[in-house]
Formats: structure tokens, C-alpha cells, sequence
């Protein structure tokens, strides 16, 4: 398996099934917690990423462990793709104390030390100063880490938006910024919110190098994702990656979609990212029907282990409400 | 959720309607866009989305994108458009989708809305309308459960309501409108859905007195917005241990009906104030201090609150049940204010 050192994917017949690997784990996944949602389960809003999974994957082949990931609300792939253990991630959507949140979370909001994924930011654009700032803290303590910053492309109609490439690059930071470009926000099309439609365009602006990738495309998004953290790594300063993208579900649970038609959704589910590189790695040879029926039965017994962790997982007192407010001090 | 059984009595002769919160708040936008061509609303998917909760389905389609605007997720800049429109001779509501968003345009609202009447020496005036959906209780977690009315009601230069009541989300837009400054209108999420009947002919209604939703002669229970409902329901609880509670909904925030509630508390000698807002800081703080400053004599016994504990709103059912103001607590606060 190629290392994330390195520049360009190497399409191994070990990296090919990884990548699909990664990707089915978060649609089976997903496709659960619909499920479950509607098992009531989970609650609150869950948000899915299923058709987006490629940027995700793709971009994460380019990070070493030590780097940091901000995501948003629809972040359950990043932290599949990240390495974020799947039965806390579970336990978290259930709102158990096992969860990688502890619970205190849920959909919206996992959080992992260990994987350096600061969130689970549910405010639109939100995530985007705090991904400069992380950034900011390893430039000063010399450390060669890169920040990922995944958003929406409604993001980047936010003033947040453009105070953070501004200061990204004003400051040369090490932060890859990762537009998931699905086209609509909510139920707003990208042609009827922004003037300007090329998101790359106002990354440009701001003198921040841009590309923009099929994000339906793993392979596309991982070799731009290691071009543009070679380019962080070698203290080109910040990067912009737009991937354009699409989401088969609904944006949360609550939405009748009346904003776009079933053919439009029907035409980009013909491109899902999964279907996709499964075809093309059968085609070149690279991937067989059983390593899919095997990666199938193996992601069925994950998935199915996580909903039992999560089903024997645990409430939390109601005497620790108010826990983890503050830092707790030493009494004096 | 609540039936809407503190409306106004029918009046013998008057044809009553099914509605729903939403469906009145939506007949209300619906009115003023037909009686005023100054009044359009914009905001975040209002338009094509059918709106975050609804309250919009089917306008767009009534009155065009020109009037039901969706605008790009920028709430500093189309809040603070809805202010300059508003100077400049329109009559906007502008629809911030929740109260969590709107620490991103709490500038413009606090800065610009509600100084330049001030600023200006009284030349400008700014009557815009501002609607956001507030509150905790649908499992939404920290970032999406905030019940900032209080932030708000701080602000000299505005006025916020807090329509509790299918009357008031009927009739308080209207008056809102005819308000030369500017109005915040919080409407409770957990209300949307809240069913009853309300007068064929339900308009506007006045936005400078608290109502008394229930009269009682023991305690009297302050409160306003999603937590009418449940302070109502504890007030029904009381009763049947022979206690009678009154229970005042402020319905406007700002500025607050001193009157109301002080002819209550002078009545009952005896508070506990409601308020889904944490408690440090509290609106339900505020109410407290004035009943002190202008009731003392009066009180039998100290002032009671029951607000949201102090911790962002965490997302299993069960702690943020515990967080929020409930029946109970607040059946607990009146009897100790009874000394029972
Ligand atoms: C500041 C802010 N405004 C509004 C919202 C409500 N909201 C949540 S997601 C969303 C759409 C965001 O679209 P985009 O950034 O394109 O990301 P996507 O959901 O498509 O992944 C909106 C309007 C919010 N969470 N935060």
C-alpha cells in the first residue's frame, strides 16, 4: 500500500480494495443509522453522507496520523475515513456514555483525541477559523502537521468563510481547505445563492492555490489531495480543493427534497463513487467478485458489532449533568 | 406536545378555526404580504426548501422569489440587508432559520437595528421584523438548542416577543410590522406543532401587555414561550393539591409589562419565574429583581426560579430533559414558595 508520503496514488490491488473498503464501511454504515432513525435510536438531526464518500476517503489517504481534521455536521465518513473506531462512533449516535463523544454529542457532533478529529461542528462555516487556528498553533510550535477542513459549499457564502482563506493565507498556514461541493444547501441551489459559482474562484481571490476534482472520483480526490498537502508539506501555505459531489438522501432527516427531481438524484446515483471504482477495479482485473463478498460479510459483522456495543453501552447518571462544563479543579 | 387550551374562550356567535402554531404564523406572513407590497420576507431556504420548519410551504409559489427570497447562508449580510431595506422604506421580515445562527448577525441587530434610531438623533427609524425559531427539547444538542431571548431582551432599541399562544403567532406579526422599530419575533421549535382553535377572524393583537393565562389567588408563576405550556400544566397539577397557582405569560420581552406582574405578585405575595434561558443571567433573573425592587413589602416568601441548568443542552433525551426547566421542578418551586 502506497504511503501517504508519497504524491500519487499507486493503484495496488491492495490499495484499490482499501479505498472501496472505506467507502462501503461508511454507506453500510449510514445506511444503518437511517434505520435506526427511524427506530428512533438516534435522534436529534442526522445528516448523511451517502454519494459523498470519495472526498472523504480520497482526502484521508493524503494525512499522516499526527495531522488534525475539521469537519461539519455531516461528518460520520470523515471519522469512518479517519480512523475514528466505529463502535464509539455508533454508541455516540445513540447518545451512550461510550460514545467517542461521551455521548454529550451524537450525529452532529463526534469528536476524537486520538485521530486528532476536532469535530462535529453544526454551524455552518463554523469549523473553518477553528481548522486557521489549529493550523496557526502548529506553525508556531514548529510542528510539520496539516489541518484538513472539510465544508459544505454553502459555507462559503459565510463571512467566516473568507476571513479564514484570508487569514490562511495571509499567514501561509498549513491548512487544506476541502469544499464538498454537492450543490445545494439545504434546499438552496448553489446557482440561485452565489453570484459567483465557482467556489475555486474565490479561494483564487484570495491567493489561495485551488483545484477542482471529481468527487465522485476517489482516485482523482486522493492524487489532488496528496498534490495539494505536498504543496502544504514543501510550506506552500494553504490549499483549496473543490469537489464536486452529490448527496443521494435527503439533507437531514425532515426534508421532502421538494427543491430538486428524483431523475436529477436518479443521473448522479449512475456516478456513485462505490459502484464506480468496484466496476473500474473489476474491469483492469484489480478487484473480484468474492474480495467484494468478503469486504461485504466483513463490514455487515463490523456494523452489526457496533449496533450491539451501542445497544449494551450505557446512559450516563443524571448526576453528572452538569460534567464537562468546565475543567474540573483540584479542590483547594 | 401542548393543546392550545389557554386561547382566548369562544365567544358565543364567533366561527372558530382548526389551526396549527406553523399554520398561524404562516397566515399571519400570508397577510402581510398581501396587505403591505413594502413586506417581503427573505432567509435561508424560505423559498424553494418550503422552510427549516415549514412556516413557509407554499408562499413561494403565492408570491414569487421576489417576495419569498431565499438568500445565501450569510445571516450577517441578509439581516443586515433586511435592516438597510427597512431604512430605506420596506416593511421586511427577515426569517433567521433558529436563534443558533444568529450570534452571526447579532451584530447588525444590535450594532446597527437597534443604535441608529439613537445615532441618528431620531432621523432614521428601522422597522424591520426579525423572526427566529428558539429553544431546546428535539435531542438537537449543544450548538442547536439555545433559548437566547434574554440576549436580546438586553438590548435597548428593539422590542422581542415571544408568541406562546396560536392568537399571539397569528396576531403578534402584524403589530410587529406597524412597529416603527425594530421587532424580534422568537418562536418556540417545540410549539410548531401545537394544535387548537383560534377566531376565523383571529388578527392582530397587542404587543405591550402580559397576559394572565390562568388566575389564581396562591402564587403567582412567571413565564413566556415554550415554557407557558408546562408552567400551565404544573399550575393544573397544583390545583388538585388545592393550590392555585396564576400564571402570567410575558409574551413580550421587551419591554417588560411591569404592571401585569406586579399586580399579580401584590395579589399572591408569593413568585417563581419560568425561563427556559440558563440561569446566571437569566431573564428570569431580571423578572426576579424588579418583583424585589417593587414588591418587597409584598413577598411572603423569596422569589423561586426554575431555569435550564447550567450546561450546554447535551444530546440524550434523558440529560437534556434534566437540563430543561419540567413540570416537575416547577410544581417543586411553587410549593416551596408555599412553604410546603
Ligand atoms: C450558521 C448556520 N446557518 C444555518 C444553518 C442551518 N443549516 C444547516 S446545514 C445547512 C446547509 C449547509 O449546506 P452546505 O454548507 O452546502 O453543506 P451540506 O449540508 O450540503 O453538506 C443549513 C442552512 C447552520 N447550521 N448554521
Amino acid at each position: 500500500m502506497s504511503t501517504a508520503r508519497e504524491a500519487k496514488p499507486h493503484l495496488t490491488r491492495p490499495h484499490v480494495l482499501a479505498l472501496l473498503r472505506e467507502m462501503l464501511r461508511i454507506r453500510r454504515f449510514e445506511e444503518r443509522c437511517a434505520e435506526l432513525y427511524q427506530q428512533e435510536k438516534i435522534r436529534g438531526f442526522l445528516h448523511l453522507y451517502i454519494g459523498e464518500e470519495a472526498v472523504a476517503v480520497g482526502v484521508m489517504q493524503a494525512l499522516l496520523p499526527e495531522d488534525a481534521v475539521v469537519a461539519t455536521y455531516r461528518e460520520h465518513g470523515q471519522a469512518l475515513a479517519r480512523g475514528v473506531a466505529m463502535n464509539p462512533l455508533m454508541a455516540e449516535m445513540y447518545g451512550k456514555q461510550e460514545g467517542c463523544s461521551r455521548g454529550r454529542g451524537g450525529s452532529m457532533h463526534v469528536f476524537d483525541a486520538a485521530t486528532r478529529f476536532y469535530g462535529g461542528n453544526a454551524i455552518v462555516g463554523g469549523g473553518l477559523p477553528l481548522a486557521v487556528g489549529l493550523a496557526l498553533a502548529d506553525r508556531m510550535q514548529n510542528r510539520a502537521n496539516v489541518t484538513a477542513c472539510f465544508f459544505g459549499e454553502g459555507a462559503a457564502a459565510e463571512g467566516e468563510f473568507h476571513e479564514s482563506m484570508n487569514l490562511a493565507a495571509l499567514w501561509r498556514l498549513p491548512v487544506l481547505f476541502v469544499c464538498e461541493n454537492n450543490l445545494y444547501a439545504m434546499g438552496t441551489a448553489l446557482a440561485i445563492s452565489e453570484s459567483e459559482t465557482d467556489i475555486r474562484a474565490k479561494a483564487q481571490c484570495y491567493r489561495v492555490p485551488s483545484a477542482v476534482v471529481d468527487g465522485m472520483d476517489v482516485v482523482a480526490v486522493e492524487a489532488a489531495a496528496r498534490a495539494a498537502v505536498a504543496a502544504i508539506r514543501a510550506g506552500e501555505g494553504p490549499q483549496f480543493l473543490e469537489c464536486r459531489t452529490y448527496r443521494f438522501r435527503a439533507h437531514s432527516m425532515f426534508d421532502a427534497q421538494l427543491y430538486r427531481s428524483k431523475e436529477e438524484v436518479e443521473r448522479w446515483k449512475e456516478r456513485c463513487p462505490i459502484a464506480q471504482l468496484s466496476a473500474w477495479g473489476r474491469s483492469v482485473g484489480l478487484v473480484h467478485d468474492a474480495d467484494i463478498a468478503a469486504m461485504e460479510a466483513e463490514i455487515a459483522t463490523e456494523v452489526q458489532a457496533s449496533v450491539d456495543f451501542a445497544e449494551a453501552g450505557s446512559w450516563e447518571p443524571l448526576s453528572d449533568l452538569a460534567r464537562d462544563v468546565t475543567t474540573p479543579r483540584e479542590a483547594a | 406536545m401542548p393543546a392550545a387550551s389557554a386561547s382566548a374562550a369562544a365567544a358565543p356567535g364567533v366561527a372558530r378555526i382548526a389551526t396549527t402554531y406553523r399554520e398561524a404564523v404562516r397566515a399571519a406572513i400570508r397577510e402581510a404580504l398581501a396587505r403591505d407590497p413594502r413586506t417581503f420576507i427573505m432567509g435561508e431556504d424560505v423559498g424553494r426548501y418550503g422552510g427549516c420548519y415549514a412556516v413557509t410551504k407554499g408562499l413561494l409559489d403565492e408570491f414569487g422569489p421576489e417576495r419569498i427570497r431565499d438568500t445565501p447562508l450569510s445571516e450577517s449580510g441578509f439581516v443586515g440587508a433586511g435592516i438597510g431595506a427597512a431604512l430605506g422604506g420596506m416593511r421586511p421580515i427577515v426569517e433567521v432559520m433558529t436563534v443558533n445562527f444568529s450570534m452571526l448577525c447579532l451584530d447588525q441587530i444590535l450594532n446597527t437595528a437597534a443604535t441608529l434610531r439613537h445615532m441618528s438623533g431620531g432621523q432614521f427609524s428601522v422597522p424591520v421584523v426579525i423572526r427566529m425559531a428558539t429553544g431546546a427539547g428535539r435531542q438537537l444538542a449543544a450548538q442547536h438548542s439555545h433559548s437566547l431571548e434574554n440576549w436580546y431582551a438586553h438590548i435597548p432599541g428593539i422590542r422581542v416577543l415571544a408568541p406562546a399562544t396560536l392568537e399571539d403567532a397569528r396576531g403578534m406579526l402584524a403589530t410587529a410590522l406597524a412597529d416603527p422599530d425594530p421587532v424580534v419575533i422568537f418562536e418556540n421549535v417545540m410549539l410548531y406543532n401545537m394544535a387548537g382553535e383560534i377566531a376565523a377572524d383571529a388578527g392582530a393583537v397587542d404587543i405591550d401587555r402580559a397576559s394572565v393565562r390562568r388566575a389564581g389567588r396562591d402564587l403567582s408563576l412567571v413565564t413566556y414561550g415554550g415554557s407557558l405550556w408546562k408552567t400551565l400544566a404544573a399550575a393544573d397539577e397544583l390545583a388538585r393539591e388545592g393550590i392555585e397557582a396564576e400564571v402570567i405569560d410575558l409574551r413580550t420581552l421587551r419591554p417588560l409589562d411591569d404592571a401585569t406582574i406586579m399586580a399579580s405578585v401584590r395579589r399572591t405575595r408569593r413568585a417563581v419565574v419560568i425561563d427556559e434561558g440558563w440561569r446566571t443571567g437569566s431573564l428570569a433573573g431580571e423578572i426576579s429583581a424588579r418583583i424585589v425592587e417593587q414588591c418587597f413589602w409584598s413577598l411572603d416568601a423569596p422569589i423561586g426560579r426554575v431555569c435550564t441548568a447550567e450546561v450546554p443542552i447535551p444530546y440524550p433525551k434523558h440529560l437534556e430533559d434534566a437540563a430543561l426547566p419540567q413540570v416537575p421542578a416547577i410544581v417543586a418551586a411553587a410549593r416551596a414558595a408555599l412553604g410546603r
